[in-house]
């Protein structure tokens, strides 16, 4: 083989342009958030990334603080829409940090053309998962864009609850020894996406785990005390959440694979499309971070809640690479679980 | 879940490897030639709990990584057009050209599509008579069947707005062209196990007998590897070298014959360039010149774009197996998936992709730190 060897092309530099893995929830936004918002708003309680900010009030309560925009294609799917998604995710972003999610605020950007049965429908769905999640819609806004400007409509929810003074559930605060829970199995809302996505519809009954966590939230916050944090794996999944965990920890995750919960459906989805359900998005999950000796009674309080049926402890927190997660296979080898780069992109074959 | 668990199970790996432990008295080098099979040893830390004197070394059984980047370039020269819709295999979309990638091109305005089968793409022609629909088919032979019979059903239908940039290689030659090379170390092969569901295994018997090497036509699940593994290092020791099918479940002897019959009434064999390794012989199909009409290089006259590599990483080492990931002073360094210097880094199948993937560039700092 007459091989010019290593014939390979110049380095082509960062994206000068916003590209779709900048909104994968990987190591693009990451960078985003790192690079760009989090050194231009300068602020510690910004700079803790979690999930929520936590804001202190009156030496009795903490206000937890929490925005997210739902651009979600199709607007609907089975097992939800956008409407129940918008509701759903800001609470779930407030219960993960130890807050009772009280009001949010809706805005909502309109396609021209958009049905407005369509609009009820959302709107009704939204109700619906308010009433569920003890939570009331007290403001909002609504903007109307050309017809192509927006894909139908897309809704930013903005949320508020309160939390007890002193209790801190924080990704910092996972400890070597701790264990990592899961409520459920993951990937559920990613391929039930996926599977009514054009161009790549399978024949699944899966629906979306979208479902308000605030009720199981409190239920293992009473049942492990010195519970250290928790994380709704949404985009980016399971390798993200904790990925940011052991980051901001400063500790090393093992997880391992064959205790991971993901359903047949998920699984085999995920193996003919060629992507990894570790990094699948779940809407209605929540991963925990718990002391070894408050476990047990965790996971039998996840288990006789309704969205914590599946629960499993899948892995622990160890002080050996600090920073980063490993994945033991079943076969007896491991390897690191990075955060997603880009989109995940399928494989050709 | 059935077909996979089985194939990952944890005791029944132990066995094997204990077999394989027990089989190897001498030192050996064994390539797997897919990317999904190198996938599946990174990924499952195979190379890990192998003996350590077996060697295993990454083949360029890629597609994504041995498309060249005129191939590349040309891709972008269509898909800028106004007129087009550009539609690939997903991974394809990140591999870099002379100037950025095709989801770079997306974020300019092109019309940039991810398909999962060539049919959607014929589909896509059909439903938008307006545009012109370009597909990527690229890879070995396991996807010329499916890239085959878009094109045959364009024609079927006449669709005067469908084409095809053609960029498929071929893995025996490339099998030939590594062991012919003067610095080559492989002793025996995994073979690709979905190419020979296709192919069948007959065009591997030539190459057992000329260089006296096992070939294993193997899975891509953990037992499957494990088992290859087996077989391969069992022939080496007994020193026999001759083309054995431990993926019986999905490859049969003759393959499949109707694919075979679709595929030669759409492409033809000709000489390929295969990105980091050079021009093999033989080594490629093109459409047949009565369906030139349906050649996208033509219809968009790309023909003469040329690119010009720059010689900085060392893909071509490592697609031949003459280099592991880590033996590359840029890996996990200036080359990252983020900015992938070559093409091996890029496709989740190419083996620097994988090495990344599963943590490997932060395992060789940690070693180089103790």
């Amino acid at each position: 083989m007459a091989a010019p060897l290593g014939a390979c092309p110049v380095q082509i530099g960062q994206y000068d342009r916003v590209v779709l893995g900048h909104g994968s929830g990987g190591r693009l936004t990451h960078e985003l958030i790192t690079q760009l918002f989090v050194p231009a708003f300068h602020n510690p309680t910004l700079a803790a990334l979690e999930d929520q900010a936590s804001i202190a009030l009156d030496g009795v309560r903490r206000l937890a603080f929490t925005t997210d925009s739902f651009v979600v294609s199709p607007v609907f799917f089975p097992g939800g829409d956008i409407g129940k998604l918008a509701v759903c995710g800001t609470v779930n972003d407030l219960a993960a940090g130890g807050a009772v999610p009280r009001h949010l605020a809706a805005s909502f950007i309109l396609e021209e053309g958009l049905p407005l049965a369509d609009l009820r429908r959302v709107v009704e769905s939204m109700r619906a998962a308010c009433d569920e999640a003890g939570v009331s819609v007290v403001a909002g806004d609504t903007k109307v864009v050309e017809r192509g400007k927006a894909d139908k409509l897309f809704i930013t929810t903005t949320g508020i609850g309160w939390a007890p003074e002193g209790r801190r559930l924080s990704i910092a605060a996972a400890r070597p020894g701790d264990r990592v829970v899961v409520s459920g199995p993951l990937g559920d809302h990613g391929m039930a996406i996926l599977s009514v996505r054009e161009g790549l519809s399978f024949q699944t009954e899966l629906l979306s785990d979208c479902a308000p966590l605030g009720g199981l939230a409190e239920v293992m916050l009473r049942a492990s005390p010195s519970l250290r944090c928790m994380r709704d794996p949404t985009r980016g999944g399971l390798a993200s959440a904790l990925n940011e965990l052991a980051a901001a920890s400063q500790v090393g995750v093992v997880v391992r694979e064959p205790a991971v919960p993901v359903r047949p459906e998920v699984r085999g989805a995920c193996e003919l499309l060629g992507l990894d359900p570790l990094y699948v998005a779940s809407e209605g999950r929540m991963v925990a971070v718990a002391p070894a000796a408050e476990v047990p009674a965790l996971l039998d309080a996840m288990r006789g809640h309704p969205l914590g049926r599946g629960a499993a402890e899948i892995g622990e927190v160890v002080a050996d690479f600090p920073g980063k997660v490993r994945v033991q296979s079943s076969v007896g080898g491991d390897r690191l679980l990075l955060m997603l780069s880009g989109e995940q992109l399928p494989r050709i074959c | 879940m059935k077909y996979l668990d089985e194939y990952r199970d944890g005791p029944a790996a132990k066995a094997l490897i204990a077999a394989i432990d027990k089989a190897a008295t001498r030192p050996w080098v064994i390539m797997e030639v897919c990317g999904g099979q190198t996938h599946t040893i990174v990924r499952y830390g195979l190379d890990q709990v192998l003996p350590k004197h077996l060697e295993l070394v990454h083949g360029p059984g890629c597609p994504v990584c041995v498309t060249p980047l005129e191939m590349i370039d040309r891709a972008h020269a269509v898909a800028a057009r106004p007129e087009v819709v550009f539609c690939s295999f997903g991974d394809m979309l990140r591999v870099p050209g002379s100037r950025g990638d095709l989801l770079g091109l997306r974020a300019r305005g092109a019309d940039v599509r991810v398909v999962y089968s060539p049919l959607d793409a014929v589909k896509l022609a059909e439903a938008n008579p307006s545009r012109q629909v370009v597909f990527f088919a690229i890879g070995f032979e396991t996807t010329a069947p499916a890239n085959a019979m878009a094109v045959w059903m364009a024609r079927q239908k006449g669709l005067q707005n469908f084409s095809v940039l053609v960029s498929h290689v071929l893995v025996p030659p490339a099998l030939t062209a590594i062991l012919g090379a003067e610095d080559n170390r492989v002793q025996a092969f995994l073979g690709p196990g979905h190419v020979c569901a296709v192919m069948g295994i007959s065009e591997y018997e030539p190459i057992t007998a000329k260089h006296r090497v096992p070939i294993v036509i193997s899975g891509f699940e953990p037992l499957d590897l494990l088992d290859g593994i087996l077989h391969a290092v069992r022939q080496l020791e007994a020193g026999e070298a001759k083309v054995e099918n431990a993926y019986a479940r999905a490859v049969r002897a003759d393959g499949n014959p109707a694919s075979r019959a679709l595929v030669e009434q759409v492409f033809e064999v000709c000489d390929r360039a295969w990105r980091g390794v050079g021009t093999i012989p033989r080594s490629g199909y093109r459409l047949r010149d009565e369906l030139r009409a349906f050649d996208a290089e033509r219809r968009f006259e790309v023909e003469g774009v040329r690119a010009q590599e720059s010689p900085l990483c060392i893909s071509g080492e490592v697609l031949r197996g003459l280099k592991r990931p880590a033996d590359c002073p840029a890996f996990g360094r200036q080359c990252t998936p983020e900015t992938p210097l070559g093409a091996t880094m890029v496709s989740s199948e190419g083996a620097c992709a994988a090495y990344h993937a599963y943590g490997r560039h932060l395992d060789a700092r940690a070693a180089e730190r103790r």
